[in-house]
């Protein structure tokens, strides 16, 4: 049976359809009209639906000078479904902050439905876009056609992945360094590790405006980097006057001062009194009072290292590298890149194959990450100190270098 | 197929400035505060006094070509051209003239058909995975579950009704590509990997060996074929052996069960992040609905409703609270596989006589 004959048989997807939220279904079986692929597509996810199993296998298809970027799938069911029999994905690396005009959507569609199934997803979970349905000759020429359009192909496997950022400056009053512009230039800065494999595992960056994270980046990227400020933050006494007279003074005193993780808030009749000394930017007093509350002036970043997801060892949570960096100038940028370049060369130089910068920190201890990286160690590294008394104080004990027998005979 | 002429071209991330609303351009670096108006719209106030609207629709993340020249019809009618997605794929419609707002409510609602929502401390698109449209490993679905699931939270998306923002992921196997959230869904295998032999010649059998977090992988022989065997005790049924070569199955379309995780939190707002935790295992893989899952996640919604103090984010209510009351309150079993028992097990253990009693 020819695909243009294939009828679409999907009566457990077809449940699929009610409801409120919209269903990708009913969009995919519209568009199956147009594309007849799309049928074979549907009929196969219906068969998972029905035996709770998976048709798709993977396998290695590259644009030629690339190393990633086109995610091939494979169908097991391609005799039945000869139009799965390579249904690849290829990756875009989005704008920064997700920001679209829609010549560049209509552009991303276009390239989609001219070499493949014409499905796209906004967006995967590393931040691309996700171009959906090629076989092995369209991935190419999409490939092609993205360029030739001024997009380029995002990450995979081990190397650099795709970046992405919180909206930033462009639409956020909290934002303390520009995520955007700083995404881009490392982006492009380091474009060739992401589109060649060299590592000895993925690497990824994501990056907030502000503790807020709103692009997850503690727990979801090897080098989180995190708006911050040093010194005082703004504060418009008129305004929390006004936030006062609003809200009451319960509200500021159960919703504001008391949930102050380092409780550096206080109140004098309607003045806030803030400790600047105490607070750890934590945005939970500016989220709730932002026309009262700003970030300092004096802005930058902290820079966190090694967070990611539970395969192997479990989960790792982004932790304080380095405390701030400011981020505004081009040389602050080129000390940015210069720093990430260290890291990943002490990082690849010792790491074991398949091994995260987070689980190469937990095989090996921050400490000699730290002397590796010739980092000063930092009391806002860690939460407490340590409490095993078995250390090795290259410091104290006999000399193992100056020649002399220092143990007693 | 017209030739293609590919070479290298490293040309990086898109140039943002062509992409962002004139009023974003304009007040870039410059916005000074931002209102929520209703559930679903929210307007940016620039120091210069400019205002852009921001509506906010929960978008089902996968799109025909056509679905996005439908948005983009849209957008260029009322939003200048212009748009974003949010990092849980909701879309964004950026309206810089006020008389535009509701006509552009209106087409999103009744042209595209997608719900206003997803603002202020309401719960928000479903990060999710590839699932069974397109990747190779998964043991279940993601774009159909989090479309049920969605359904039955509709009115929790479109209305700002919780404590705190609610933050849900679903992922469909244990590598969790959708990683953390207030509440968690995610595969849980139950059985080590099932070795087909005869195929392990596609795999590097040194990878898979290294690849085991348990050590639970060696070398074999077989028939004078090398291969590997897995020493059932240490393995944890994670299935890191199985990305690295399909020839480690590691699922079952019959035993495999959902999980779900409460608790996670990437902001470092009042409290510091924190992972997600198990609160209810064994719940049936049910397509195309998954309604046990729906059942649960509407159990957690309710009691975290009803209980957390305004601002408290599910994981911090369940904090003061203490875990023995949220397991009350919801009613879900505390079993002995709520206790950790990996290297980071002691740490989790409440070590202190600090008791309700």
């Amino acid at each position: 049976m020819s695909a243009k004959e294939m009828a679409l048989n999907t009566p457990m997807l077809n449940e699929l359809e009610s409801g409120e939220w919209p269903s990708f279904v009913t969009d995919l079986k519209a568009y199956s009209k147009k594309r007849p692929v799309i049928t074979q597509l549907l009929n196969q996810l219906e068969e998972s639906y029905q035996n709770r199993w998976n048709y798709w296998q993977g396998k290695i298809i590259n644009a030629p000078g690339y190393g990633g970027g086109i995610i091939a799938r494979v169908s097991d069911k391609a005799d039945k479904y000869p139009g799965l029999a390579n249904f690849h994905t290829v990756r875009v690396i989005e704008p920064p902050g997700w920001v679209y005009s829609t010549d560049a959507l209509r552009n991303l569609a276009d390239i989609s439905e001219k070499n493949g199934a014409g499905i796209l997803q906004f967006h995967g979970m590393t931040g691309d876009v996700l171009l959906l349905g090629f076989d092995d000759a369209g991935s190419l020429q999409c490939a092609e056609d993205l360029m030739n359009a001024g997009w380029d192909i995002g990450g995979s496997g081990a190397a650099l992945r795709t970046l992405q950022c919180c909206v930033g400056q462009a639409r956020c009053e909290m934002a303390c360094y520009d995520t955007m512009k700083v995404t881009k230039h490392l982006t492009d800065t380091f474009i060739h590790y992401l589109h060649r494999p060299e590592f000895v595992y993925k690497f990824k960056f994501k990056l907030s405006g502000c503790s807020n994270d709103c692009s997850n980046s503690i727990v979801r990227s090897d080098m989180p980097i995190i708006g911050t400020w040093r010194g005082a933050m703004q504060v418009n006494q008129a305004k929390v006057a006004e936030f006062i007279d609003e809200k009451g003074m319960d509200y500021l005193v159960n919703n504001v001062l008391t949930r102050c993780p380092t409780r550096c808030l206080s109140v004098r009749g309607k003045e806030l009194v803030v400790d600047h000394s105490d607070c750890v930017r934590c945005m939970h007093c500016i989220n709730v009072m932002h026309k009262a509350l700003k970030p300092g002036k004096d802005r930058g970043a902290t820079i966190l290292i090694g967070g990611h997801r539970t395969l192997k060892i479990g989960d790792t949570m982004g932790s304080v590298l380095v405390p701030f960096i400011k981020l505004e100038t081009d040389e602050d940028l080129n000390n940015l890149t210069d720093f990430i370049e260290k890291v990943w060369e002490f990082w690849n130089d010792n790491g074991m194959d398949h091994e995260r910068v987070g689980e190469f920190i937990y095989r090996i201890g921050m400490m000699t990450f730290l002397k590796g990286l010739d980092i000063e160690p930092d009391a806002r590294m860690i939460c407490r100190p340590r409490t095993t008394s078995y250390i090795k104080f290259e410091e104290l004990g006999p000399s193992k270098f100056d020649g002399e027998r220092q143990i007693a005979i | 197929m017209s030739q293609t002429t590919l070479a290298p071209r490293d040309q990086g991330a898109p140039d943002y400035n062509k992409m962002l609303h004139p009023l974003m351009a304009k007040n870039y670096g410059k916005w000074d505060y931002h209102e929520r108006l209703r559930p679903g719209v929210l307007v940016h106030v620039g120091e210069s006094g400019d205002k852009l609207y921001t509506v906010r629709a929960g978008s089902p993340r996968t799109m025909s070509a056509d679905t996005v020249r439908k948005v983009c019809a849209i957008a260029d009618k009322y939003c200048e051209g212009f748009l974003r997605f949010t990092s849980r794929s909701n879309i964004e419609f950026l309206v810089g003239k006020k008389e535009n707002l509701d006509p552009l409510i209106h087409a999103v609602e009744k042209e595209l058909g997608w719900p206003l929502g997803g603002t202020g401390p309401s719960v928000s698109n479903i990060l999710h995975t590839q699932g069974w449209l397109h990747c190779n490993l998964p043991g279940s679905d993601a774009a159909g579950s989090v479309k049920a699931l969605m359904d039955d939270l509709i009115d929790d998306f479109k209305n700002e009704a919780f404590p705190n923002r609610v933050h849900i992921s679903s992922s469909c196997c244990q590598i969790n590509c959708a990683s953390h959230g207030d509440i968690s869904i995610i595969v849980q295998h139950h059985h080590a990997p099932r070795i087909n032999h005869s195929n392990m010649q596609i795999c590097e059998l040194p990878k898979v060996v290294a690849i085991c977090p348990a050590a639970a992988i060696r070398p074999a022989s077989i028939n004078g074929k090398e291969t590997v065997e897995v020493i059932e005790e240490k393995c944890m049924y994670c299935g890191a052996c199985h990305g690295q070569c399909p020839s480690m199955e590691i699922r079952d379309s019959q035993t495999d069960t959902l999980s779900i995780w409460v608790g996670g939190k990437m902001s470092n707002a009042r409290s510091a992040p924190t992972f997600m935790k198990l609160a209810v295992w064994g719940i049936p893989n049910n397509p195309p609905r998954w309604p046990e899952v729906s059942v649960a996640v509407k159990t957690i919604l309710k009691a975290y409703k009803e209980g957390g103090k305004p601002w408290e984010r599910l994981g911090e209510w369940i904090e003061r609270i203490g875990w023995q009351r949220f397991f009350e309150k919801t009613g879900f079993p505390f079993t002995r596989y709520h206790i950790d028992d990996s290297p980071e097990a002691l740490s989790t253990l409440n070590r202190s006589a600090m008791v309700r009693l």
